[in-house]
């Protein structure tokens, strides 16, 4: 028989060979590991400079078990080079996730300017944590830097799907919370979109960007085979009047833990920041009062406070802020280290104000935390705790700031938060 | 001056070997000693009617081969020696030549024409051997018809040979007058008639102007169509070849011809003979191909239409066309599926039932669905396998929607067919129709896949089962296996293989054992499957890919260690290397992404490695192509740690750098040099030297392909982001080689599509090179040495935007060096990215580009332009 003519394929023929196919594989990934790296180069780089110092320290692997994570922060830190940070890979990756998120300071009064600065959100009630969709697979991170979920999604690379748009090795990250009743990840901030970082956007333009784009790629779709979880917008607000209502008292379809309130300038900021806030009360919140390792809402104000090697109590800040002390003894009985977390008691005699700073004075040891804890509280969170049992800031002092903040007072104002 | 060489030249056709040798050793020494004598007495020994035919044959031939060759370089050095000539000689050359078109021994005329031909081919493009044309056109007037015909054969070469641009409209429309006058009916001479359809096939690329002429195409058309009824089988032939290119280049202009071409071509399939009724059918797979083009443009969600409109010809002509198609199914040979090349009318018939699916989509099911239920049963083999195959030809195209409830039905029949029917041919088909049902109806792709828990493992069984029937049949459903394999790719842990996976590795390497594994492609499609099934291996089945590990190294350290061997032998172990390197890769690559299954396969690295760099032993382009890419994997998965085996693997690493003639191993080398920047980081900096040294060898050489230059381009990228600012001294040599290859590409006016995409693939490259090197400085205190090129990376990105001709690849990379311009330079160039008008307005129009990849790339880009401006 002869041959077909040189460019007719026999149906009956594979359309390409094995080989061909390696080759064409290999060469794919070349490039796209190529351009991952010179991606990762840009994103970490700028991203990594503007976050300033990286914890190297490894954080505890079980999940966490507090509702509410406006509270801790790092420890031991050092320099991290941005190009070595281009080339992270395992468990670095972990580490380095681990102190990524922006956590809120306690809102313990109101920041001025706030009907004009300002956002605010319901937060959803849940597990906060960042979604990383790249290479075909979806992966949840908690603040500790653990995986939640591993799971298909319709962000960008988040399955394996055919029809793949650009790199399917660049990454996309966004904070989120997952709640857990309906299961959904409500998006409350986007870090990272297709490889691009946003950490150096303002608020204003990240909370734009979500929108946008979270809306092209179907992952608000109710789940299928390739998008196992739904991911949720949530409704951001101006502060005036009627954004602070709608948030406090508006329906939602999530179990609401609290305020949100977000500085519009402010850029994504790895660890505490001032520049997001988060505010309780009973009404739009189940866990206004700090628990204790039980789970129970113990009679007395309880702190977790890590032991300096003067015997000194501190909270996560940077720098720290001593809280307290604890007596040799004690630290000789519970057989305590520098460097451990302890849970105390405030007892009401022993508080004092100096210089407008709370002191604690002598604490009572109460015990040692849950161990996936892996920071201790922040100065805020104690003070707005401390407030919460005796003189909570309640709505109506929100909302009589709005009133009462005429906008003539701009620049002044702006000069006070600066020195927060 | 002319030199006797006949002896010579029949010597060299010798039997006897020394002999032989002898005469092409004095051949050569004539040619180098001097070639225009050379040259002229081989023309005159092609010319002279008083030499033998053999002499004269051979002289022709090695004319030719002193004007063209197959490589570019040559090709053009040759070219550049002909012109350089002196004119004397060229002209008494070419004398001769026309001269020989008039011998009456046909074998002279014949090769006399395709030396003109290349001879035509160089010098017509510079403007030289004006009068060719015309004193060629002056011999179809004459009487005799061998002078007639050579002279039209002559035509037919020289349209092959040059670009249509290079003649003009008025000497076009003399040689098409002349060729379809010598095709006319009229024509009494069969050979000249044949010669003219010939030639007309060839020059139908230079008909642009005369077919868009209302009676000038009319004129052409009828020609061709009243050539397919010729008594002569061989115009019949060539006429219905020529309406097959009619059918690509004119697409168009066809409209009020289909309805002659449907009656001309459905009689040639029903009636004429085999290569006839081929042409026949191709015609229509021809306007498949077309309509499927055009309607692929209409649906691609960039430009949304196309520059040809579709006119619906194949949905028009179905009701006739399917029928016509599927008698042709029924006319198998016996042992067709035994011969791998083979080509006959089921085979068009049934590929052109499939372009067919592929153009109308839906519409074709209800017209085939009655042949299918009709035959599929009948006890006549040819029956069952005629509407097998026209099952499995229509599989894709119509939507899953309308095929899967018929699939669901014919599943089972299918299986009981695979596992009892008694014909192999029938076997055949159902093996290859399954295959298709997992490739169209199954995996990602769509919404709810034919193959489910319960079926699979009938499937399985049935599949693993014909592994141990006759070679085409096991090779088909090994292939089966692939694609229900490849339908679970993505399919994480829930794949319903997991169960099997011990089972059909086994059976896979049972297969590749098998005796008769060299027959039928079949141990190479075993190896593609059980490649397949490693590819869509998860956590949970990792420890069984394990397990195949040391079993490939066995097999591999034995051909390694085979010593002695024939040719023949030495051909189907070098296959076997090759097979077993794609199968580490493949291993390589999916245990190396699986992080429980990482640490325990590095165990094997070293022996991996070993092994390895003995098959490197081998001379086979293949093997050393596949074992280049198993250590990029290697080197990948192992990163740093991949540093202990580089003074062993780094002389076979220059080797492939090397390697111009087999160049595709030269750009895989040089892309693996990639993975080992990306994996061994400032590990690979004592290595540089050499591999920049080597890059930059190939980069100044003509030899070697063209489109292995983008990709060292790229390379350079990655060694500088791997050794930063190390990469310092090869500034000097790396980045005026950038600025040249940026200054030739940023000006090039590409002619036609090919040369748009390769000069964008450098352009990519070269953007990919300034990216790496800027990142690779990034906060380094010797980023200041890079300032003094910033003001040419501009440019360069400003003349691409003038031009008009960037791709969105070089776009996105252009914004990429852009932002990475301002990241690492900061202030140093801020204003001056800010003043360069065309960044700006790249940028600007980016950010409003369809692709959303694009337009986060200038997002970014103005972002870091933006803090490089206030910084």
């Amino acid at each position: 028989m002869a041959p077909p003519p040189d460019h007719r394929r026999p149906i009956k023929r594979v359309a390409i060979s094995d080989q061909q196919r390696r080759r064409e594989l290999a060469l794919r990934v070349q490039a796209d590991r190529r351009s991952d790296a010179q991606n990762r180069a840009r994103q970490l780089a700028s991203s990594v400079l503007s976050l300033g110092p990286v914890t190297e320290v490894e954080p505890e692997l079980e999940q966490e078990q507090e509702m509410s994570d406006a509270s801790d922060q790092s420890g031991g830190r050092t320099e991290l080079d941005p190009v070595r940070a281009a080339s992270l890979r395992g468990p670095e990756v972990r580490r380095w996730f681990a102190t990524q998120l922006m956590l809120p300071e306690w809102m313990v009064d109101v920041p001025p300017l706030l009907d004009s600065d300002w956002y605010v959100f319901p937060r959803p009630s849940g597990k906060r944590c960042f979604v990383v969709s790249s290479n075909g697979t979806t992966v949840s991170r908690l603040r500790n830097g653990s995986i939640l979920h591993r799971f298909p999604s319709s962000l960008p690379n988040g399955a394996r799907t055919k029809d793949v748009s650009g790199p399917s090795s660049s990454y996309s990250i966004l904070d989120c919370i997952f709640h857990e009743a309906d299961e959904t990840y409500y998006v409350i901030d986007m870090v990272c979109w297709r490889g691009y970082s946003l950490y150096d956007c303002t608020a204003e333009f990240r909370f734009f960007w979500l929108n946008s784009k979270l809306s092209e790629t179907g992952a608000s779709d109710p789940p299928s085979q390739y998008h196992r979880y739904r991911f949720n917008v949530v409704q951001i607000y101006e502060c005036n009047l009627i954004g602070l209502q709608a948030a406090y008292l508006g329906q939602v379809s999530y179990v609401k833990d609290g305020l949100l309130f977000y500085n519009k300038h402010a850029h994504y900021q790895a660890g505490n920041t001032p520049l997001a806030l988060v505010w309780k009360d009973n009404v739009c919140s189940q866990y206004v009062l700090d628990t204790d390792n039980q789970g129970q809402i113990p009679s007395q104000q309880q702190v977790v406070l890590e032991l300096q090697n003067d015997g000194s109590l501190t909270t996560s800040d940077d720098p720290p802020v001593a809280l307290g002390c604890l007596s040799r003894d004690m630290i000789a009985q519970y057989g305590l280290r520098v460097g451990n977390l302890v849970r105390v008691e405030v007892r009401d005699d022993s508080v004092k104000l100096v210089d407008g700073k709370l002191d604690l004075g002598d604490l009572q040891l109460v015990g040692k935390p849950n161990r996936s804890r892996a920071f201790a509280d922040t100065y805020s969170k104690v003070l707005f705790q401390y407030a919460a049992r005796r003189a909570p800031l309640r709505i109506e002092d929100l909302v009589a700031s709005i009133q009462s903040n005429p906008s003539v007072e701009n620049s002044q104002a702006l000069d006070i938060e600066m020195e927060g | 001056m002319a030199l006797e060489v006949t002896q010579f030249l029949l010597n060299a056709q010798s039997v006897d070997g020394a002999t032989r040798n002898h005469a092409e050793e004095s051949l050569k020494q004539i040619q180098e000693q001097n070639l225009p004598a050379f040259l002229l007495s081989l023309s005159s020994e092609l010319a002279n009617n008083n030499k033998p035919i053999e002499s004269r044959r051979l002289a022709g031939l090695i004319l030719k081969n002193a004007l063209d060759a197959k490589e570019l370089h040559r090709k053009n050095d040759l070219a550049q020696r002909w012109l350089s000539l002196d004119l004397a000689t060229k002209t008494q050359i070419k004398t001769s030549l026309l001269q020989t078109l008039s011998s009456p021994v046909s074998d002279a005329r014949s090769t006399a024409s395709q030396v003109i031909a290349k001879v035509a081919g160089i010098e017509l493009p510079h403007k030289q051997w004006p009068e060719l044309i015309g004193s060629l056109l002056s011999n179809i007037h004459q009487v005799e018809t061998h002078v007639k015909q050579a002279t039209l054969e002559t035509l037919g070469y020289i349209c092959e040979e040059v670009p249509p641009q290079v003649v003009d409209q008025d000497q076009v429309n003399r040689i098409l007058t002349a060729v379809v006058q010598g095709m006319n009916a009229t024509e009494t001479s069969s050979d000249v008639r044949l010669a003219a359809t010939r030639a007309l096939y060839n020059a139908l690329g230079f008909a642009q102007a005369n077919f868009t002429n209302d009676m000038e195409r009319d004129y052409i058309m009828r020609v061709v169509c009243e050539a397919t009824q010729s008594s002569d089988v061989k115009i019949r032939q060539a006429a219905f070849e020529c309406l097959v290119a009619i059918s690509s280049t004119y697409y168009e202009k066809l409209a009020q011809y289909m309805q002659d071409i449907f009656n001309i071509t459905s009689k040639a399939v029903r009636e004429d003979e085999e290569p006839v009724a081929l042409q026949a059918i191709e015609f229509w797979s021809s306007i498949c191909d077309e309509e499927i083009d055009i309607l692929d443009d209409y649906r691609s969600e960039y430009t949304g239409d196309s520059d040809v409109p579709c006119f619906y010809f194949i949905k028009q002509a179905l009701p006739a066309l399917v029928p016509m198609l599927l008698e042709t199914l029924l006319k198998q040979e016996e042992d067709q599926d035994q011969d791998e090349g083979g080509w006959n009318i089921a085979m068009a018939g049934g590929t052109c039932l499939g372009l067919v699916a592929r153009t109308v989509g839906d519409d074709i099911v209800p017209l085939v669905m009655p042949f299918i239920e009709e035959n599929i049963s009948k006890p006549d083999w040819r029956r069952r396998e005629a509407a097998t195959y026209a099952f499995g030809s229509i599989l894709e195209g119509p939507s899953p929607g309308k095929l899967a409830p018929i699939v669901n039905v014919a599943l089972n029949f299918m299986l009981a067919a695979l596992a009892r029917d008694p014909n192999n041919h029938v076997k055949d088909t159902t093996a290859w129709t399954l295959g298709r049902i997992f490739e169209f109806l199954h995996g990602a792709v769509v919404e709810t896949s034919v193959i489910t828990q319960e079926n699979c493992q009938q499937i399985l069984t049935v599949l693993l089962q014909s592994m141990k029937d006759v070679p085409n049949v096991a090779e088909k459903a090994c292939g089966a296996l692939y694609f229900l394999a490849q339908g679970y790719e993505d399919e994480g842990s829930v794949s319903p293989l997991t169960p099997f996976f011990q089972d059909i590795f086994q059976m896979l390497l049972y297969v590749t054992h098998r005796e008769d594994a060299t027959e039928s492609n079949l141990r190479t499609a075993a190896y593609e499957a059980l490649n397949e099934v490693v590819r869509c291996s998860n956590d949970e089945t990792a420890p069984i890919v394990m397990q195949l590990i040391p079993v490939i190294m066995l097999e591999l350290h034995q051909t390694v260690e085979a010593q002695k061997l024939t040719s023949d032998e030495r051909e189907k172990q070098n296959d076997l290397q090759g097979l077993l390197c794609g199968c580490l890769q493949v291993i390589i690559q999916k245990m190396g992404s699986i992080e429980g299954s990482k640490y325990a396969f590095m165990q094997y690295a070293d022996q991996i490695m070993d092994l390895l760099l003995k098959v490197f032993a081998s001379r086979n382009a293949t093997v050393h192509e596949e074992a280049m890419l198993a250590i990029g994997a290697l080197a990948y998965t192992a990163g740093p740690n991949f540093a202990k085996y580089m003074p062993q693997f780094y002389q076979y690493l220059e080797m492939g750098l090397q390697n111009f003639e087999e160049y595709q191993i030269c750009a895989i080398t040089v892309g693996v040099v990639g993975d080992l920047c990306r994996a061994l980081e400032d590990k690979i900096l004592p290595y540089c030297d050499g591999i920049m040294t080597q890059l930059l060898k190939n980069l100044s050489s003509n030899q070697l392909h063209r489109s292995v230059k983008p990709p060292i381009f790229s390379c350079f990228g990655d060694i500088a982001l791997a050794i930063g600012e190390n990469f310092e001294k090869y500034l000097v040599y790396a980045m005026p080689m950038l600025q040249s290859a940026a200054e030739l590409s940023a000006h090039a006016v590409s002619q036609d599509d090919e040369m748009l995409e390769y000069t964008n693939q450098l352009r990519n490259g070269i953007l990919e090179a300034y990216s790496g090197i800027l990142q690779g400085f990034k906060s380094s205190p010797k980023t200041q040495l890079l300032v003094p090129y910033a003001p040419h990376v501009l440019q360069f990105i400003d003349t691409m935007y003038g031009g008009r001709e960037m791709d969105d690849a070089v776009m996105k990379s252009a914004l990429g060096v852009l932002g990475d311009l301002a990241d690492t330079l900061g202030s140093h160039v801020g204003p001056l990215i800010r003043d360069s008008s065309s960044s700006k307005d790249l940028i600007e129009e980016c950010m409003v580009y369809d692709d959303p990849l694009v337009r986060e790339s200038a997002e970014w880009a103005k972002h870091a332009i933006n803090r490089a401006v206030s910084g």
